[in-house]
């Protein structure tokens, strides 16, 4: 079992979600973050006085599967959230010791899907 | 030119003429009167209509002061939010009550040229007939809650120097002193009778004196002797919800005719003439801004833009009843100029924390239209009034830069000497760690947004 955890652009959202439909990947959580990469933040200027290194809009994506999904997941992610430039994000994939399914109480992989 | 002339011309005739029909009309009226009652000269009689709109006048104005603080708390920090809106809220009821136990009388009742007396101490002969010294048409209590507003707001408009770390005590007894010893002597001056800059021959129609330069001064001493906020121009402290001071530039716009229009005291052309001018002066002040904006920092801004409007209306407040549109419309495309290098270099290169700008606007604005004022006047607008310096009469410009002198030294000492006093008795600024939490929970125990739920 993994957890993958991604960062992407917030206007990539609607393509990632459907390459990762078409891999049969269907649970995820999406939260609104912010951050910065390389680019180090945006510059907005208000009333004439620049501000730099403001923390730019990011998505989160978190996505448990089993590790046969894994794969088909990153090559989803990136397919839909690659435009070649920088600040597309980043793909971090973890070990995930257990996943309990609340309404019935199963347990490991069978909880997942 | 000389079509100009002649319709110039025909319009002073036909002015001449209607003036001295009705002078004929009232002359008929008194006799007939005196024959009837054979006693003293009436009354001066209520108008309706005057009456009407200078209530209505007064509600608009009281409203742009919740609209200044939606201006305002849009561009604080999210943790400030209900601060700016609990300032601007208190001091809509605390001045409320000094204007009518002490600040109408001081400002308005007979005394020398500096200050009105006590004699209308909790509005003692403040009644239902008209003051014809003031308003020959209206109850005198309408003349009194018209000005009432006018006094809310002008020591509210200085908080947005001071944003986001006065203690609220501090805020409570500054509002009171200031607008005791600062706005209602100068309120005297240049509109009570007996004012030494009213008997000079200063043109303030609406307040850009009494009001904006005012404020304006007051928020550049409290920025600077209050000092800057913790990590000012370090950490970036962009407004946390411009579509909140979008609506508060609305509505200041919007109470705006009742400020310049309802300073008519009457419901006639002069009211007509500034609305057009209000609204036109800030339509060229919003544009102006944007284009400077586009120009200097590759972008038009709303916020740029509604920081034109603001200025812009400040601008045409002392010039609203003296102006055409012709002025109207080089004061408003010049003010944005003016408060657009005051706000993007001049507080930058010296360094004050006028944190939402009121000195930049509001002091710099307010100056540009009580000078413009005496450059674009004209009596064909107002009799009433005089001439400015486009006008063939110098001395007037020359009797406006006085006033704004006058005024700027005198709100600069007095204010500095209550912000000491003030700060001797309570403490001016909140601790460092009450200001890195916000004033919200610190001043308030509250929070404008919740996280969950």
């Amino acid at each position: 079992m993994k957890l993958v955890i991604a960062i992407i652009q917030p206007h990539r959202l609607d393509q990632v979600k459907e390459e990762l439909y078409k891999e049969e990947v269907n649970l995820i959580t999406v939260s609104e973050v912010l951050g910065h990469g390389r680019q180090k933040g945006v510059t907005e200027v208000y009333r004439g006085f620049k501000e730099t290194g403001n923390l730019l809009r990011k998505i989160r994506l978190e996505i448990a599967v089993n590790d046969n999904f894994v794969e088909p997941t990153i090559k989803a992610i990136t397919k839909g959230a690659q435009t070649g430039k920088t600040g597309d994000g980043k793909i971090f994939v973890l070990s995930m010791e257990q996943c309990v399914r609340i309404r019935t109480g199963e347990k490991g992989g069978t909880a997942i899907g | 030119m000389s079509k100009k002339k002649l319709l110039v011309g025909t319009l002073l005739g036909l002015w001449l003429l209607t003036g001295v029909v009705s002078a004929g009309d009232s002359t008929t009226l008194v006799q007939s009167d005196a024959a009837k009652a054979a006693v003293q000269a009436p009354p001066p009689k209520v108008d309706s209509g005057d009456t009407a709109w200078v209530l209505m006048s007064a509600a608009l104005v009281m409203l742009m002061t919740p609209g200044l603080a939606f201006f305002y708390g849009g561009l604080v920090r999210r943790k400030n939010m209900l601060s700016i809106l609990m300032q601007c809220f208190i001091a809509l009821a605390v001045i409320s009550l000094q204007w009518v136990l002490i600040g109408y009388s001081l400002s308005f009742s007979p005394g020398n040229g500096f200050i009105g007396g006590l004699k209308w101490f909790a509005l003692k002969g403040v009644g239902l007939d008209p003051y014809p010294a003031y308003a020959a048409t209206i109850p005198h209590q309408a003349f009194m809650i018209f000005q009432a507003m006018f006094a809310v707001i002008t020591p509210a408009l200085i908080i947005g120097a001071f944003a986001e770390r006065m203690k609220f005590s501090a805020f409570l007894i500054f509002t009171v002193l200031w607008a005791t010893f600062v706005y209602d002597p100068l309120a005297h001056m240049v509109w009570g009778v007996g004012g030494w800059l009213r008997d000079l021959g200063t043109l303030d129609f609406a307040g850009g004196t009494v009001v904006h330069i005012n404020a304006g001064i007051a928020a550049l001493v409290t920025a600077i002797v209050i000092g800057k906020r913790k990590g000012y121009c370090k950490n970036p402290t962009p407004p946390h919800n411009l579509p909140f001071s979008v609506i508060g530039a609305a509505l200041l716009w919007f109470g705006w005719f009742g400020f310049n229009a309802g300073s008519a005291l009457a419901a006639n052309g002069l009211a007509v003439n500034a609305f057009v001018v209000t609204n036109t002066a800030t339509a060229a002040a919003a544009l102006s801004w944007a284009l400077l904006d586009w120009i200097f920092n590759g972008n038009p801004t709303i916020l740029g833009t509604i920081s034109g409007a603001v200025a812009g209306l400040v601008a045409i407040t002392p010039a609203a009843g003296y102006v055409g549109i012709g002025g109207a419309i080089a004061i408003g495309l010049m003010v944005s100029v003016f408060c657009f290098i005051a706000v993007g270099f001049i507080k930058h290169k010296f360094g004050y924390d006028d944190s939402l700008d009121a000195f930049g606007v509001h002091g710099v604005g307010g100056m540009w239209g009580a000078l413009a004022t005496g450059l674009f006047a004209t009596k064909l607008i107002n009799p009433a009034g005089a001439d400015g310096l486009f006008f063939g009469n110098p001395k007037q410009f020359l009797i406006q830069l006085a006033a704004v002198a006058f005024t700027a030294v005198y709100t600069f000492i007095a204010t500095l000497i209550i912000y000491k006093v003030v700060d001797v008795f309570v403490g001016v600024r909140v601790v460092d760690e009450e200001e890195a939490m916000g004033l919200d929970l610190t001043q308030h125990n509250e929070r404008a947004y919740t996280m969950l739920e």
